[in-house]
């Protein structure tokens, strides 16, 4: 049982391993696809336990769970786990086509499947002390990444991104020490009984770093800057596979935290919560709207998209969760997905600047048609996923007399609906301001499937949460249950001896 | 001697806020490492101060004696300290880098990503 636990952060390991050591030749860049093949086949029987069990547990090294390291998967880290893999393939398939033979020589597939380890490593562990581990991981493949081929641009934006992500981790460091010294464990489903001998003054000022580490790495008002930054500077893969992932591990450690261990005192730091979304949101659909790049744009919409997370879990009520688990999952197959379909739209017209593209209606319209799902999707058009996310969103907001909130999260919605346009309108109907008609068939066939096979996918997959909702939501639903009373994740964690012991080091 | 500490962690961070507001990527750096080794003095000192009592198990007994020092947050500082170090000498090179290929430190003049014009002259 516990090896289902442990390979979603092994696999991507032993993926990079044999990815690095291959990464002069073609076969590097196979290995990729077949470890994030492979990952996704072990996510999907992860998936397949949780939904029979509910909650796994594993203990590493056999050490009893509040003393050694916990690995433990909910609805909410199995989904988690499980779309992790379907963006890791889909981006993996990209690179074919987008990244250069240099960058393969460089790392690029073993920094991006060490990205991946790390990411689902957050996503898993039982630890507060192993997150922050699984967050350093995250955090220097995803430097790499950023500055890989080392291009002006790249240097300048990484400088910012490490800059800023270095202080929410040192904060985040700084917070666990203080939660350590005034409750003695680390151990996630041990703090949750824990925390309630502490003077709630105290663990709300505790509570509150923790909420300035995540909502930093999460990328919400006033702690984003870095965010619109860096983003749009690194190769296209990357982009996507940040914009889909990174920021999400900050918003599934707030959901994770503070509706497990924070929960004490509700009307005070989920009120914060609140205002910060509701800013969020209107920052940042304001700040792509005054940008004329496509992936400047959709940066600054992942700071106003992640603004919906937070207002499901500011909300706090059982339908509020439900719609950030479903939003969260939803967005990021669809950022993603808009970040690999600005690489096509680069490599065909020249550009990603608005005024200097256009006329790819006429000349791709298969690549328009599979742009507009994902924008649709993102600005919430019904049948799309979006749509059914941001319903529940609004109407919990509703429910719970947030007027003015469910006020802020349609007029965002109708601004996404602009910027979304806007690109439309520049990048697809305009002619093109050089007169070329960049078509598919120019291509070479083999970088016409590596672009178009993933965008299609998870276009596909957009289409296919908007048009089916119901096993979703039910999905959710139940997450959102397994987040609000976590008896259950805490009873895995403490209640029963480990299942079984494990030849695993302690993975410190 | 906790008070002590503690004065010690806040002069530290009084410190590296100084120097990450002075805008040069290189005291910014400065700044980061030494706020990491206030966040590391202040998980140490979580633990609570022990004197002379090492966390060590006596021969033939199962358990500890009452009263040892905590080996755990000294576990995590030292696991703290290596990530730091790792990513310190990753931020040392990236401002190297950065000198070389933009020709400043300044954070002012560091526009080249975000140009303050974004319309034609940023392509040029």
């Amino acid at each position: 049982m516990s090896w289902l636990l442990v390979l979603p952060v092994a696999l991507p390991f032993a993926t990079a391993i044999a990815a690095f050591l291959l990464r002069e030749r073609a076969a590097g860049r196979w290995v990729s696809i077949l470890g994030s093949a492979a990952l996704l086949v072990v996510s999907g029987l992860l998936m397949a336990q949780v939904l029979e069990r509910d909650v796994i547990a594993g203990q590493m090294g056999g050490w009893a769970a509040p003393y050694g390291i916990t690995l433990v998967a909910d609805r909410l880290s199995a989904v988690m786990v499980l779309i992790t893999a379907i963006v890791a393939l889909a981006v993996s398939v990209y690179a074919l086509a987008d990244i250069e033979a240099r960058l393969e020589r460089l790392g690029y597939h073993a920094l991006f499947q060490v990205l991946i380890a790390g990411v689902n490593g957050a996503f898993v562990t039982g630890d507060l002390f192993n997150l922050y581990v699984w967050f350093e991981v995250m955090l220097i493949a995803s430097f790499g990444l950023l500055v890989l081929g080392g291009s002006r641009e790249q240097i300048d934006g990484g400088v910012k991104y490490v800059a800023l992500n270095l202080i929410a981790t040192i904060l985040f460091l700084t917070g666990i020490g203080l939660l350590y010294g005034t409750t003695g464990t680390l151990n996630m489903a041990d703090l949750s009984r824990a925390v309630e001998d502490v003077h709630p003054g105290l663990l709300t000022a505790n509570a509150m770093m923790f909420l300035i580490a995540f909502g930093m790495k999460a990328a919400v008002f006033p702690l984003f800057f870095w965010l619109p930054a860096a983003y749009h500077t690194p190769a296209f893969s990357v982009s996507a596979v940040f914009a889909g992932l990174l920021t999400k591990v900050g918003v599934y450690a707030l959901l994770r935290c503070f509706t497990l261990i924070f929960d004490h005192d509700v009307g005070y730091t989920h009120e914060i919560l609140l205002w910060v979304a509701g800013l969020t949101m209107i920052t940042g659909v304001l700040g792509a709207a005054a940008q004329t790049d496509i992936r400047r744009i959709l940066s600054f919409h992942i700071v106003s998209q992640i603004g919906y997370m937070v207002l499901g879990l500011a909300l706090y009520t059982p339908l509020a969760l439900v719609g950030a688990v479903f939003y969260l999952v939803h967005h990021i197959v669809v950022k993603a997905n808009l970040f690999l379909v600005a690489g096509a739209v680069q490599r065909l017209a020249g550009a990603t600047e608005l005024s200097r593209i256009g006329g790819l209606y006429r000349s791709a319209p298969l690549l328009a048609a599979l742009f507009l799902v994902p924008a649709f999707s993102l600005a919430g058009f019904p049948p799309l996923s979006g749509f059914w996310a941001k319903f529940v969103l609004v109407r919990a907001a509703l429910e719970d007399g947030g007027w003015a909130i469910a006020g802020v999260a349609l007029l965002v919605g109708l601004m996404t609906i602009y910027s979304m346009t806007k690109i439309w309108a520049a990048a697809f109907w305009s002619p093109h301001p050089d007169g070329r008609e960049p078509a598919l068939s120019t291509l070479p066939a083999g970088q016409r499937r590596g672009f178009l096979i993933p965008i299609a996918g998870l276009a596909a997959l957009t289409l296919v949460i908007g048009l089916a909702p119901a096993p979703f939501v039910t999905f959710a639903e139940d997450a959102a249950a397994g987040l609000l009373d976590p008896s259950a994740y805490v009873a895995a964690v403490l209640g029963e001896p480990p299942v079984e012991v494990s030849a695993l080091e302690d993975a410190r | 001697m906790e008070t002590l500490l503690a004065l010690c962690v806040g002069l530290l961070v009084a410190c590296a806020v100084y120097l990450m507001l002075a805008g040069r990527l290189l005291r910014y750096i400065f700044g980061l490492v030494i706020l990491s080794n206030a966040a590391n003095l202040a998980i140490f000192l979580s633990g609570r101060l022990t004197v002379g009592a090492p966390a060590l198990i006596a021969e033939g007994a199962e358990a500890p004696a009452a009263g040892i020092a905590n080996a755990l947050p000294q576990a995590l500082v030292l696991t703290a300290i290596v990530i730091g170090f790792g990513l310190f000498a990753f931020t040392l090179v990236l401002a190297f880098r950065a000198f070389s290929h933009l020709g400043t430190l300044d954070g002012d003049d560091m526009r080249l990503a975000e140009p303050e014009r974004p319309a034609k002259e940023a392509g040029a």
